[in-house]
């Protein structure tokens, strides 16, 4: 039973995601029976039909989420660089500028000093967006990600106006992109280029996940903050160490970002304020801004009052700080 | 006797429908300077067609701006026409007989103004038909465009079903002249209407019912537009009393518009006998009565989040009563609470410029209240961020649309009075006649308002 939370490496971790049969870590199995056994899954399509070391990775049904150990996130500053998980967000997605899609804020501590918190898309349950999009544009895929097909998105942006969390982006107009962004092909999975007039967010790099890949904020989080898991397999990993996700949750007080609206956000919190890498509540260091290397701006992004005004005459931040 | 009556309904003719048969330079300059108007809006939505929603002033937090809340406000107007025809037709209320086409034409007229604005809103307008297509009957979003488009058709049908007749007399007429495509459009209009007591009663029993059933479709309209907010988590959005106040708001600010439309027409048409002080009058008890029943709703909405305080409606407060919004805020508040109750109330000559002023205020009074409504909630920032508030600036572009979206309403007003007469002629010539046999004496109102010799409009 000790070993419950022994560490195994990445490696590991990523076969076993991808269901390579008999490779399996051998310390975390027993467990990932006991609870397939005892709980009932939650989602029943999950093992419906077919014996688990069967099924392929790929087709299984999965309950993607993510804990974020706010013990650990500095917000990059000890390092000093800029908030790493967004940094590579954006330059995997070719975010148009001015989208954090993963947004690192600065929450006040209930004894005073501060915190850094990265926020993503929640992935609600009871998701707002979904519920108010008129044309099922914004969706759960099975694996209960939510997600938004651009070829269908009319652009209303209620889905907006409903997400308590500040966390879908306009794609206010046409933008710039990297040569490179020229070789992706659009999925709603992986909404590259973005599509002007569409609401964009977070996807937890839903693409990647199938195949064992860590989402690129996962991945580029050098404090490794951030565990992507797995609700039905009950694990959960950063990419260095594997733990049993229900008890990690249970035993470091976990919570979730407004619980009391009831929109069930798949993403938990540890709390903390970066002691780990030693970062003090009370440490004035600020966030660095992130950059977008190509540019990314909508060209005349802003026009001014008057038609004959200059362009930024008047300051245009797409995301309000 | 005989003669006082026949020489009201001659001069009842000439007087509604002058505008039919003549064009005046002062109509075709003013027709002129409002296309203008529109066609500078037209240029701003292809410009915001080009680059996208990135040239207007909204941002990824305040996502929603001008369009939005003008959709609401325009919303809000077109209700005047379901309490003015339908409410007072139904409870028999004589006087309002000249007023009931003005109100339905205020009706249409902002419903399409208001649908323009919101596909002027969407980011995708090439995707509209997705509404049909995929359209979940879920979303709030779903309920309206059902709603708006369910009153659209509800108030055409109930605009044309009492210009029937009208339509019958003008064809008629036309049959003198030459102008064969005009006859042909009215003979069309008009569906074979002879004025048959068979028809009068079919015609009656239309109107009855489209009467009745208008009321519930005005209602859930605007319903469901304040739905759009109050489904949603927002601070001064997530409220139950949202729906029933936004009924009442709009039935306020349309019955101010309709003051302002009624003064302009009887101006500009020499209704000067037909529409008088004592239909302003009128209307404006119905205004003081709404302006109340508004008062008391924001009261209520406002002192039930105000005893609680939660954190966020206590931000969205501060930002309402001392802080950024606070100059529109309590713009609204006087102009459409404090000078209109005192202009409504204290009841001093001359009756109609004091009642059109007030109206223009409350109008004005009610655009503020739906920025006030929209934009600062949305600029309550909902993550930690040492609370910041977000800014939002409308650009050219959109201070144009939305300008072209007020000279197109009033554009199509001054347009339908070439369609049609802008008063229910044969219904008053009927009633008139109807007077007659009963013995009542026409004269007094001649001599109050002596009629102007101008013709044109
Ligand atoms: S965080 Fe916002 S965008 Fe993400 S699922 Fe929840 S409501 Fe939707
Ligand atoms: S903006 Fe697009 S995704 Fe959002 S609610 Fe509208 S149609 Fe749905």
């Amino acid at each position: 039973m000790q070993e419950k939370n022994k560490k195994i490496n990445r490696r590991d971790f990523l076969k076993r995601t991808a269901g390579a049969v008999g490779l399996v870590a051998l310390a975390s199995t027993p467990f990932a029976v006991f609870n397939r056994v005892k709980g009932a899954p939650d989602n029943p399509l999950a093992t419906e039909g077919k014996p688990d070391n069967n099924a392929s990775a790929k087709s299984k049904v999965r309950a993607w989420g993510m804990v974020i150990d706010l013990r650990k996130c500095d917000g990059c500053v000890t390092i000093g660089i800029s908030p790493a998980c967004t940094q590579t967000c954006i330059n995997g997605h070719f975010a148009p500028k001015g989208q954090e899609w993963i947004q690192v804020y600065k929450a006040e501590l209930p004894g005073g000093g501060s915190s850094f918190m990265p926020v993503p898309c929640f992935q609600c349950e009871n998701a707002p967006c979904v519920n108010v999009c008129p044309v099922a544009a914004t969706y759960h895929n099975e694996d209960g990600v939510v997600l938004v097909d651009h070829k269908r998105c009319i652009g209303c942006r209620f889905c907006m106006s409903a997400c308590p969390y500040h966390r879908r982006f306009f794609n206010w107009g046409t933008v710039e992109l990297p040569p490179e962004a020229a070789f992706a092909e659009y999925s709603p999975l992986y909404p590259v280029p973005a599509i002007k007039g569409t609401v964009i967010k977070c996807m937890f790099c839903a693409h990647f996940l199938h195949d064992g890949k860590l989402p690129f904020c996962v991945a580029g989080c050098p404090m490794k903050a951030i565990y992507m898991c797995d609700f039905n397999e009950d694990v959960a990993s950063n990419g260095v160490e594997v733990v049993i996700l229900s008890r990690f949750l249970r035993e470091n007080n976990a919570y979730r970002y407004k619980e009391d609206l009831g929109t069930q956000p798949r993403v938990w919190y540890i709390p903390g304020h970066g002691e780990q890498f030693g970062r003090h509540a009370n440490d004035t260091r600020e966030l660095k801004p992130v950059n977008v290397p190509w540019g990314g701006a909508t060209p005349d992004q802003r026009l001014g009052l008057w038609p004959w005004d200059k362009p930024d005459t008047w300051t245009w931040e797409a995301n309000p700080k | 006797m005989r003669a006082a009556a026949e020489s009201y309904t001659r001069r009842l003719e000439r007087v509604s429908l002058a505008p039919l048969w003549n064009t005046s330079t002062r109509y075709r300059l003013f027709v002129f300077f409002l296309l203008a108007i529109v066609a500078w809006g037209v240029y701003a939505y292809v410009v915001q067609l080009r680059y996208g929603l990135a040239m207007t002033g909204m941002n990824d937090q305040v996502n929603w701006g001008f369009y939005i809340f003008n959709f609401v406000f325009w919303i809000g107007v077109s209700h005047v026409g379901a309490l003015i025809s339908a409410i007072l037709r139904l409870t028999n209320a004589g006087w309002r007989t000249p007023l009931t086409r003005l109100g339905e034409l205020i009706t249409i007229s902002a419903l399409l103004i208001g649908a323009a604005m919101i596909i002027v809103d969407m980011g995708r307008p090439d995707r509209l038909l997705n509404l049909l297509f995929y359209g979940r009957f879920q979303s709030p979003l779903i309920w309206d465009v059902i709603g708006v488009a369910t009153y659209l058709t509800g108030s055409l049908i109930y605009l044309y079903l009492p210009t029937i007749p009208d339509f019958a007399m003008i064809r008629d007429r036309l049959r003198r002249t030459t102008s064969t495509i005009k006859l042909k459009l009215y003979t069309f209009l008009a569906v074979g209407w002879r004025g048959t007591p068979e028809q009068k009663a079919r015609l009656d029993k239309g109107v009855k019912i489209m009467s009745v059933m208008i009321i519930p479709i005005a209602v859930s309209v605007h319903t469901v537009v304040a739905f759009v907010f109050a489904m949603t988590l927002r601070p001064g959005w997530d409220s139950t009393v949202l729906a029933p106040n936004f009924v009442i708001g709009a039935l306020f600010s349309g019955m101010s518009a309709l003051m302002v439309v009624m003064g302009a027409f009887r101006k500009f048409c020499h209704l000067e006998e037909y529409i008088t002080p004592k239909h302003f009058k009128n209307i404006s008890y119905l205004a003081i009565v709404l302006l109340f029943a508004y008062f008391y709703f924001v009261f209520v909405e406002y002192s039930t989040v105000m005893f609680k305080f939660r954190l966020e409606e206590k931000e969205l407060f501060t930002l309402l009563l001392v802080g950024q919004s606070a100059p529109w805020f309590w713009l609204f508040f006087t102009c459409a609470f404090v000078l209109p109750s005192v202009l409504l109330l204290w009841q001093r000559e001359p009756t109609i410029p004091r009642l059109v002023i007030a109206g223009i205020l409350v109008n004005i009074g009610m655009w503020v209240k739906r920025f006030v409504i929209v934009v600062p909630s949305m600029e309550v920032p909902l993550m930690p961020t040492d609370f910041h508030f977000a800014t939002y600036m409308p650009s050219w572009v959109e201070i144009s649309i939305v300008a072209a979206g007020l000279a197109g309403f009033i554009l199509l007003l001054t347009l339908s009075a070439k369609i049609m007469p802008v008063m229910p002629f044969v219904e008053m010539v009927e009633e008139a006649e109807e007077k007659h046999a009963e013995g009542k004496e026409e004269k007094h109102v001649q001599e109050q308002h002596p009629v102007r010799r101008r013709q044109g409009v």
